[in-house]
């Protein structure tokens, strides 16, 4: 493993993986749970670890994102994300919601260097570790592929 | 515990578990039942097979390729050895027990199973033990039966009893479970189908390493397995079949070798075990399996088996010590495989937290869905040891567990 940065130690690479906000969000995931009424809803699977959650979505009629929730069982990465995930799409227009996904995809798959590029991650660099570790992207990423889902209409999305 | 085995001269030969993993950390390998380490002279040997003795088999009059047919050839012997078959054409090569169950399955379930006719398999087996069988149900109608697992793990040998009948024409069971740790009662198990009337397949993809696998003792009709868990290469398996069911059989894949002549009218096909080796097979592959077999006949079988249950022991009292574990498999018969749960903590968690500290294990289901659904639980995390390993190592795994509690307090 090389880390350019020359920053990263032990303890660091998995304090970057594991930090406090995620086992926090992992412990109590917000915006949890069934979400009426909906206008945008798909379910995402990972057959590969059986991870597997549900995206609900209220949108209005100017497409901005009034409510957004998210259902089901996974580890505590996915789960944090999707928690960290619903928290910074409510009150988005659609357009910033996708601009977000293509961010954070960016971002943990590391395409962009938080630090150094503008971006609208705020909290959600806190995944910026997680391509340290390529069979755990899926499961960061695994609700941002199932709210982009919703908003495309797709009833179920898969990340194998 | 029986000191005769010397753990640390043994780890010598296996240059992988000198291994770095993450961060430069020194590797603790408990991944072998997915595979295992490749000791010296099976890498030798398929090395230099490839520096210095390449050829395609069967077919050459040039010395290389003679050289080559008689190692390959070789190797059928010493499997025959290893198994106690009775004879050569009993030993088909295939590229792992998965492909072997499936040749089964195709040849001799699509001759001789018809709508209505019965297999029984049990809730511990891998997929690789259950499709193949759905797939022939979809061909021929025939009908899946599955005996149940206690909550230790163990097959309910009354249940199996009960299954048993007329219609019974297949049984395909595990030997070892691959993520129970489980050992069956195999020799009662094919002695109770046969007085059905079916025949046997075994899978014996973990039990090779556990135990002195003797067909005739057992009176199997057919054991599969692979070469990598076996400190083989990856890429080759057998399946072991008696001669006389082998030959009721029509051939699993058409091509080169698999025939004495071809002609558009008609062709003949080879004799066993030729019939069921269409193509050019993993030569360097077999021939370091040949090697594989050749080191686990440097070892003593009791002495193997003493320590790795002096393992096992020791992994089951260190891992009772830690709270809110709970042990998935719990049968008195049982290999070193430790599957588990930890509080709520997700078992890629585990796996990620572990791997940080130097721990390959594994996390997910493991191939058996069944057995996650009979136990209530998505995923386990799974310590598998070879001979390999250490009680040292499974000291300082409980360590690394307690710490992973830590994280998620």
């Amino acid at each position: 493993m090389t880390d350019t940065s020359g920053t990263a130690g032990h303890g660091r690479d998995i304090d970057e993986l594991y930090q406090q906000v995620i086992i926090e969000h992992n412990r109590h995931p917000r915006n949890f749970g069934a979400l009426e009424p909906h206008t945008h809803r798909a379910e995402g699977y990972n057959p590969l670890c059986g991870d597997h959650l549900f995206v609900s979505l209220n949108i209005d009629e100017q497409g901005t994102i009034q409510a957004v929730s998210f259902e089901g069982d996974g580890c505590a990465i996915s789960k944090a994300s999707a928690s960290l995930m619903t928290m910074a799409l409510k009150g988005k227009k659609i357009e910033e919601a996708r601009m977000l996904f293509d961010e954070f995809r960016r971002l943990i798959l590391k395409e962009m260097d938080a630090a150094r590029e503008p971006n609208h991650l705020g909290k959600l660099t806190v995944f910026s570790g997680v391509w340290k570790y390529p069979s755990r992207v899926k499961c960061a990423i695994l609700a941002w592929h199932t709210m982009k889902g919703a908003l495309d209409n797709a009833k179920t999305v898969s990340t194998e | 515990m029986n000191m005769a085995f010397d753990v640390k001269r043994i780890r010598e030969d296996f240059p992988n578990l000198a291994a770095q993993g993450r961060d430069a950390k020194p590797i603790v390998y408990f991944d072998n039942a997915a595979t295992t380490f490749k000791p010296c002279q099976v890498i030798a040997l398929t090395h230099s097979h490839y520096c210095h003795r390449t050829a395609n088999i069967h077919r050459g009059v040039h010395y290389l390729s003679e050289v080559a047919t008689a190692e390959y050839e070789s190797t059928r012997e010493k499997v025959r050895r290893f198994l106690n078959a009775r004879s050569l054409s009993e030993i088909i090569f295939t590229k792992g027990a998965t492909e072997s169950i499936n040749l089964v399955a195709a040849s001799y379930g699509r001759k001789f199973l018809k709508s209505g006719d019965e297999v029984i398999i049990s809730q511990m087996e891998h997929h690789s033990n259950i499709v193949p069988w759905q797939m022939l149900r979809e061909e021929t109608g025939c009908v899946l039966r599955v005996v149940p697992i206690s909550d230790a793990g163990e097959l309910m040998l009354d249940e199996y009893r009960k299954l048993l009948g007329p219609r019974t024409k297949l049984v395909a069971m595990v030997h070892v479970s691959n993520s129970l740790g489980t050992v069956n009662p195999v020799k009662d198990i094919i002695k109770e189908a046969h007085s059905a009337g079916a025949v046997v397949l075994i899978d014996a993809a973990q039990g090779v390493t556990h135990e002195p696998v003797d067909v005739q003792l057992w009176d199997a009709d057919f054991v599969v397995f692979s070469g990598h868990k076996m400190f083989g290469p990856t890429g080759v398996g057998v399946l072991y079949g008696k001669e006389r069911l082998l030959e009721s059989m029509p051939p699993y894949q058409g091509g080169g070798d698999m025939i004495l002549s071809v002609d558009f009218d008609k062709t003949i096909y080879n004799r066993l075990p030729h019939k069921f080796e269409a193509g050019t097979p993993n030569v360097a592959g077999v021939i370091g399996l040949g090697a594989a077999i050749d080191y686990m006949n440097s070892l003593s079988w009791a002495e193997v088996i003493d320590y790795k249950k002096d393992l096992l022991q020791h992994g089951t009292k260190l891992l009772s010590t830690i709270p809110d574990l709970r042990m998935i498999g719990s049968a008195t018969e049982k290999a070193p495989i430790f599957s588990f749960t930890l509080r709520d903590i997700h078992a890629h968690d585990i796996g990620t937290l572990l791997d940080r500290e130097g721990f390959a294990i594994r996390t997910g289901h493991h191939c058996t869905q069944p057995v996650m659904k009979r136990f209530g639980i998505p995923a386990t995390s799974r310590a598998s040891l070879a001979f390999y390993n250490t009680r040292e190592e499974l000291e300082a795994f409980a360590v690394a567990l307690k710490k992973v509690v830590e994280v998620f307090k």
